[in-house]
């Protein structure tokens, strides 16, 4: 009988499409996973909600002089609320989005352990003659609460509100960190989805001694590994379009190039880490191994390959490196077609080396393949 | 008239890894139809044997004929001919039982109707929707055995099948087998850790040590060795000094 759905091609994609889909850790790691750490990170990054930053004072006597009489006390009456021992003092900034500051008024021992406790991230020792910012230089936090704190106490809240014509904000899709991320995020789930999907499960399945049984039958053995890639590229396909769709929907990303050129790339980089992983996972049966294998190819290419952020803040001299690893040239690839509008003659040899490096190591790990 | 007189003639086979001698000039036949046992302690050889038998493993010296032929330039011929049960395989956990039948029932490139005669055979029709992990540990050794009985096997080769499984599933496999035997032409090679397992389904009873046959018989017979045992165990300690199952 010829039915399609007895040849054994399509019954080991089914196989192995069946035991992804079946698995409900499966489903959360390699689909809400992404869009939950894109929606996160997106939040995060991009949102320019209100800023609440809490700063304590101290006030202190100095030569007999009151303190009720210090220019910052004096300006916290005039433009904040007072609210128990705290002043509130809202700056209003339609372009930087607001800002409050809350001044709590306390002692010296009491400043220092809210300081060690994360309740405030300055103190201000507030003298009738003059001001002391206590900070940590390093913190941004404090940096930006002094900077504020200073500016209030000379100019009064209207510093925060004037000179809003210099800003000019950018809004537009393809210059938010978003728009960085996102790409990234699509190229970090290849890159994971292939090396545990493909690598771990024939680990798995080699120490379960399931491969020694399969090859004891007529199966050919490069429709196993065709078959393991193929259901692995379907599922790759469906978790890429629910991020690319909810990055759509929330974030309004958009493909500024060539979605053929999207294809290919997106392709490539299945073909490049599909041939890596049968490579990696050709040996061993010991998943304990197989794990430490994968976290070894994956985990620098995680920290180095500008998933989450630009590796140009990396030395110089590593760029070269970085930029050649098979990680970085889908991530790059896929930020020059968001972004950048690039087309299929920005990307063909990015994506003519990935394939190159995919179809090469399937050969190699093939010919070395251990199945029992 | 059949081209063969022996379903299985190994031939002064040696086997060596590194400075291991697994197997030494062992010579072994089986009969079309012949159950045999091939018993013995770990690292006796039975293992390396077996899967020199099965093709996976090549013999340093000596040659190994399956229907008349050898494993180079026929391997998918003999692919056909050779069903195989390994005491510890797992299949994928998320398949049911009937979809697991249906993947290798397609590497022989047989239909439904195949997979619905083995479900009948072992006795698993009502597990068919049932997923592999939610199998007990008797009904996953009758769906290995139903694996292994798919392409109507000319030799069966069997490693500790009841290895683990209480009384009522190590009954249930063996009145499968035995009803193989009666059933059809299939030749078997069981190895096994229970005397009574060898006797009950086999023939003829192969009790190998250090790479070699020490002694090959009916359980009668070779009981009867060196002067008359109760037990293959009795009669392996006085070959060797040592217990059969250590």
């Amino acid at each position: 009988m010829n039915r399609i759905t007895n040849h054994q091609l399509y019954r080991l994609i089914t196989a192995h499409f069946f035991e992804i889909i079946r698995e409900p850790a499966v489903i959360f790691w390699g689909v809400v996973f992404p869009i939950l750490m894109a929606w996160g990170l997106g939040i995060a990054f991009t949102q320019k909600g209100a800023v609440n930053l809490k700063l304590a004072i101290v006030r202190v006597t100095d030569k007999g002089v009151s303190v009720d009489e210090t220019k910052l006390i004096r300006c916290l009456k005039a433009s904040g609320v007072k609210k128990d021992s705290s002043y509130i003092v809202d700056l209003k900034n339609e372009k930087l989005g607001n800002t409050t500051l809350t001044f709590i008024e306390t002692s010296w021992s009491n400043s220092y352990t809210m300081l060690k406790k994360g309740k405030v991230s300055l103190i201000i020792e507030d003298k009738p003659l003059e001001t002391i910012y206590h900070f940590d230089p390093a913190n941004s936090e404090a940096r930006t609460a002094y900077q504020l704190a200073s500016n209030l106490a000379v100019y009064g809240p209207a510093f925060y509100t004037a000179k809003q014509s210099e800003i000019g904000l950018l809004t537009m899709t393809g210059t938010r960190y978003v728009d960085f991320l996102i790409p990234g995020l699509l190229a970090m789930g290849i890159m994971m989805a292939c090396s545990w999907g493909i690598s771990y499960t024939i680990i798995e399945r080699r120490s379960k001694k399931l491969l020694r049984r399969m090859v004891a039958t007529p199966m050919k053995k490069s429709n196993f590994l065709l078959a393991l890639i193929t259901a692995r590229f379907a599922m790759n396909i469906a978790e890429a379009l629910l991020l690319f769709v909810f990055a759509w929907l929330y974030f309004g990303t958009k493909v500024q190039g060539s979605w053929p050129a999207l294809i290919v790339i997106f392709l490539a980089g299945n073909i490049a880490f599909s041939g890596i992983s049968v490579l990696i996972s050709s040996h061993t049966a010991n998943p304990e191994i197989g794990n430490g294998i994968i976290n070894a190819l994956v985990t620098p290419m995680m920290v180095l390959s500008g998933v989450f952020f630009s590796y140009h803040n990396f030395p110089d001299w590593t760029i070269p490196v970085i930029r050649n690893l098979p990680l970085t040239m889908i991530a790059d690839s896929f930020r020059s077609i968001f972004n950048e509008g690039a087309g299929l003659a920005d990307i063909w040899f990015q994506a003519f080396v990935l394939t190159s490096l995919g179809v090469v190591s399937f050969v190699i790990g093939l010919k070395i393949f251990k199945w029992y | 008239m059949r081209e063969f007189e022996y379903i299985v003639d190994v031939r002064h086979v040696s086997k060596s890894f590194k400075d291991v001698h697994a197997v030494k000039e062992v010579n072994l036949t089986i009969k079309p139809g012949e159950f045999l046992a091939l018993l013995g302690p770990n690292g006796a050889g039975k293992t390396t044997l077996v899967e020199m038998i099965e093709g996976i493993q090549h013999p340093d010296e000596g040659e190994i004929f399956i229907a008349g032929k050898q494993w180079k330039h026929h391997e998918q011929e003999l692919h056909q001919m050779i069903g195989l049960s390994l005491q510890e395989t797992r299949f994928m956990d998320k398949l049911t039982s009937y979809e697991t039948m249906r993947l290798f029932a397609s590497f022989y490139k047989l239909d439904t109707d195949r997979v619905t005669e083995v479900f009948n055979l072992i006795g698993l029709e009502d597990k068919k929707k049932a997923y592999v992990n939610n199998l007990s540990g008797g009904q996953r050794q009758r769906l290995a055995l139903g694996v292994a009985l798919l392409n109507k096997p000319k030799i069966l080769l069997l490693d500790e099948p009841t290895t683990g499984l209480d009384p009522n599933a190590r009954r249930e496999i063996w009145n499968i087998l035995l009803g193989l035997k009666k059933g059809q032409n299939t030749s078997m090679i069981l190895t096994s850790h229970y005397m009574e397992e060898a006797e009950h389904l086999c023939d003829r009873i192969v009790i190998m040590d250090q790479g070699t046959i020490l002694a090959e018989g009916r359980l009668q017979e070779i009981l009867t060795l060196g002067g008359g045992h109760h037990s293959l165990d009795d009669l392996f300690i006085s070959l060797t000094g040592r217990h059969l199952y250590e």
